[in-house]
């Protein structure tokens, strides 16, 4: 398999097309990023990209509702829409050969979407379905409101919005959401696959090429609130979320974190998954991972674990995390450098994973990383690295947030230097 | 645009059996950059006694622990070490041991995935791991539907083993024991009993040189297992209620018999299930889902050995339950009338054979592939013969199945705050 390139293409309307060509595989993928994510709802209009979205989905170009979706499972489009903080995403993995058709269908459903208005309250309904459906997924209950304690509004803002909004969004707010946030500029295309990468950049500017808008505003934001929380359930588990500040993807340091939490948290051998789990029997779920905006970062912990046991369990999660500011080991760092390195040769065989990562990093660093480049960071990682990132950057600002029958105490969460979280009972 | 080259010319598909019974199975390609292998353990919930419930499962996690050469930590760090993505699931017919390695990683993935195989079983590690399998039964106790799946099939199986749960209850594995763990590990990892899946990058000879030095010592014993169709009758109007207070939504399980494993119809129930029921561009998708009555319903057929049913699943608000059982019916009733359109066949066809094709292309998804045909109905599948099988399906075949299998009578089972009747 020989190495592939990413080809970019930046058109004069502000859009970039990103082409991995691998011509290895039968398939070819397509993300599309456009900066309309729930971070652009209206500060009263919560859940506002979320319906846009729907909507979005319900006819295009001369294709009614059921005419679209026909035509895309004729194409065999596997295929998926989701509103993220940033962005709303569309993406579809298909044999090769049927790229050019789900680019014009896509083209259609981007630039000329029917938004029609009487299905707006079937749209309402679905978004409000997806939102009660949240209330019951405990474990995502608890991530969203890790979020809201770490990162400022409106980056820490979920999709889905809110019962009362739903209910009050009109179809000439969608009209106007998607007036004011479709746009070329800053609209990310990506292609991964058997294609080849001059003739798709002609297919797609001859499809998006015209495409006209405005250019993205700037985002006011507002501190989070900060503290710990617990949000009381009746439940057989309690949930626990820890969040500390790191650095973002677009940080030259990201690769140091990014080895610390993988020595943490990725495979059987990682500290959590032996400490938590494999000695103390304390959890099903534990794990930590980076998250990453443009310009913040973080790191999320999570565990589930049942009431009697939860207070054992943060107090093991909380050693762990500040003790990895003492620094790792040069046989745990080779374990996950060997771990990544054969998930970056395997994504190369799926056009889907290559092309939202390469999207993905566009939107971050405004570049493509290659997995060459990628082997190469990693092979330039050295424990030395890590423990001096270590300890320059330990684990500390911890905010607690617990969901279940009863709070718990987090005075363990206090460490140097940690003035801004509450601390004691919750 | 260039797609001569992703050919399959070079896939081959191979097979060995040890004089032990152990049978090893491979589709190898050469131009792999990866190789995925996994033992197939013909065992699950359905293998064990109601005093045995969730044993499977929790043997599955036992595995892991350590074996006379190896230390938990061992195995752990090692399985780390190659890099290797693996992982195991137990189900009601099968426990499966899966990793994916990079091709020079495979004879050192075999050696830990062998050795796993015959397990030490420990004292210490089942009392710590029993926690562990407490704390999965919990959380799967606050996730919807708050055990209505383990329901549906009890009810709906009655007292046939398929009917039997994967996980166990808290009471059933709290009183597991380990000398019960080890007698059923005994009978049911014989060697015969036990397959090996491997696809991608394989070095064919060097591996069965391997698994005849590691595994020709595995003890072969009669193990048998009754796959004799169960008989029942759904009653339609007999809803088990599960009341859970604290959900918001409501979720509704409906089961009806289907094709079996190896039943001639199971490619003709799958299409009609995606017609009536995937989860896009259905015919429940667009009644219940493109309106906002549901937040989802769908309907999936799921094959054993010997049986099969058709599984219904449906969440709406608790308000909206009835009329929403009672508009499932009627598309149940309209669906049997009246058949499904070439239009919808079509579509179905196109759906399933481009999913059937994207999945083949990563030697992990046809490890599974390969593993599940040869252990469920003994051969060899290839992409091609794949969806050859599914675009040989007609109209006729598809009224067939809804003359044999009737999605209604079936059995139900809601979970949340409402109560729902017939």
């Amino acid at each position: 398999m020989p190495a592939s390139s990413i080809d970019t293409y930046q058109f004069d309307n502000g859009l970039t097309l990103l082409v991995e060509q691998m011509p290895w595989l039968e398939s070819a993928a397509v993300t599309f990023l456009v900066p309309a994510g729930c971070q652009r709802d209206p500060a009263t209009q919560p859940g506002l990209a979320k319906l846009t979205a729907e909507m979005l989905q319900r006819g295009c170009g001369d294709l009614q509702s059921r005419e679209l979706e026909q035509a895309m499972d004729q194409l065999g489009l596997a295929r998926s829409t989701a509103v993220t903080n940033y962005h709303i995403r569309l993406s579809a993995a298909m044999p090769a050969t049927r790229l050019p058709a789900a680019l014009t269908i896509y083209a259609n459903l981007l630039q000329r979407p029917l938004l029609p208005a009487t299905q707006i309250d079937d749209g309402r309904m679905v978004c409000i379905q997806e939102l009660l459906a949240m209330q019951d997924d405990l474990s995502q209950k608890l991530m969203e409101e890790l979020r809201i304690r770490q990162y400022p509004d409106p980056y820490s803002r979920s999709a889905h919005g809110t019962l009362e909004t739903l209910q009050e969004i009109s179809i000439d707010d969608v009209q106007q959401f998607y007036t004011q946030n479709f746009t070329p500029h800053e609209t990310i295309i990506s292609i991964a696959g058997n294609v080849d990468s001059k003739q798709i950049s002609q297919t797609v500017n001859e499809l998006f090429g015209n495409w006209t808008g405005h250019e993205t505003t700037p985002i006011n934001t507002t501190p989070p609130p900060g503290g710990h929380h617990h949000m009381e359930q009746e439940s057989s588990q309690t949930q626990i979320g820890i969040v500390f500040p790191s650095v973002p993807y677009s940080h030259p340091d990201y690769f140091q974190s990014r080895g610390a939490i993988g020595v943490l948290s990725d495979g059987m051998s990682s500290r959590l998954f032996s400490e938590v789990r494999e000695k103390r029997g304390l959890c099903y779920t534990v794990f930590a991972m980076c998250h990453t905006l443009r310009e913040q970062g973080c790191v999320l912990t999570y565990a589930g674990t049942t009431t009697d046991r939860a207070q054992e369990t943060l107090d093991v999660l909380l050693s762990e995390l500040i003790r990895l500011g003492d620094g790792i080991l040069p046989a745990e760092l080779d374990r996950l450098k060997a771990k990544i390195k054969s998930g970056l040769i395997m994504q190369q065989e799926s056009s889907n994973s290559r092309a939202s990562s390469i999207a993905a990093d566009w939107h971050l660093l405004g570049k493509v990383r290659t997995t060459d480049e990628l082997s190469r960071i990693l092979d330039g990682l050295s424990c030395d690295s890590i423990n001096h990132y270590l300890a320059n950057n330990r684990p500390t600002n911890f905010r607690v947030v617990t969901l279940g029958q009863n709070s718990l105490d987090t005075s363990g969460a206090i460490t140097t230097g940690n003035t801004s979280a509450n601390s004691g009972v919750l | 645009m260039n797609n001569q080259s992703a050919v399959q010319s070079n896939i081959e598909f191979k097979h060995h059996t040890l004089s032990n019974g152990l049978e090893f199975v491979a589709e190898c390609n050469p131009d792999a950059v990866s190789t995925g292998l996994a033992f197939f353990v013909r065992t699950g919930a359905r293998d064990e006694s109601a005093e045995l419930s969730g044993v499977s499962h929790f043997l599955e996690h036992m595995c892991f622990k350590g074996t006379p050469t190896r230390s938990a930590e061992d195995v752990n760090r090692e399985l780390d070490e190659m890099g290797s993505q693996s992982n195991a699931f137990t189900s009601q017919e099968q426990t499966v041991y899966f990793c994916s390695v990079l091709p020079e990683h495979q004879l050192a993935a075999l050696n830990l995935l062998s050795d796993i195989m015959r397990p030490t079983l420990r004292q210490s590690d089942f009392d710590t791991e029993k926690q562990v399998i407490l704390e999965e039964i919990a959380k799967y106790d606050d996730q919807p539907p708050y055990g209505g799946h383990d329901a549906a099939l009890l009810k709906h199986f009655n007292s046939h083993p398929l009917g039997n749960s994967v996980l166990g209850t808290t009471e059933s594995v709290s009183a597991l024991t380990q000398p019960q763990m080890l007698e059923y590990f005994h009978r049911q990892y014989s060697a015969n009993n036990l397959i090996l899946a491997m696809a991608g990058n394989i070095d064919f000879d060097r591996i069965i040189e391997q698994l005849e030095a590691e595994c020709s010592d595995w003890i072969n014993h009669d193990v048998r297992r009754d796959t004799n169709r169960y008989s029942t009758t759904p009653n339609t109007a007999d809803i088990t209620n599960i009341q859970k207070d604290s959900a918001h939504q409501q979720y509704i399980i409906q089961i009806a018999d289907g094709p079996s494993a190896t039943d001639m119809d199971r490619s003709a129930g799958q299409l009609m299930s995606t017609i009536f029921g995937d989860d896009n561009n259905s015919r429940l998708f667009w009644d219940l889902i493109d309106t906002g009555k549901a937040e989802y319903a769908v309907l999936e057929s799921q094959e054993y050995q010997g049986s099969g049913i058709f599984m219904g699943y449906l969440c709406c608000p608790p308000e909206n339950q009835q009329s929403l059982l009672q508009r499932y019916c009627q598309l149940t009733a309209d669906l049997h009338e009246n058949g499904v359109t070439q239009q919808e066949l079509d579509t179905a066809q196109a759906k399933v054979c481009s999913h059937i094709v994207l999945r083949g292309e990563r030697p992990a998804n046809r490890m599974f592939n390969i593993g599940s045909n040869w252990i469920q109905r003994g051969i060899y599948e290839t992409t091609r013969a794949a969806t050859d099988r599914i675009e040989a399906v007609t109209r006729h075949d598809i009224q067939k199945v809804l003359d044999k299998y009737p999605l209604s009578p079936a059995t139900t089972v809601a979970t949340g705050p409402k109560t729902a009747q017939h």
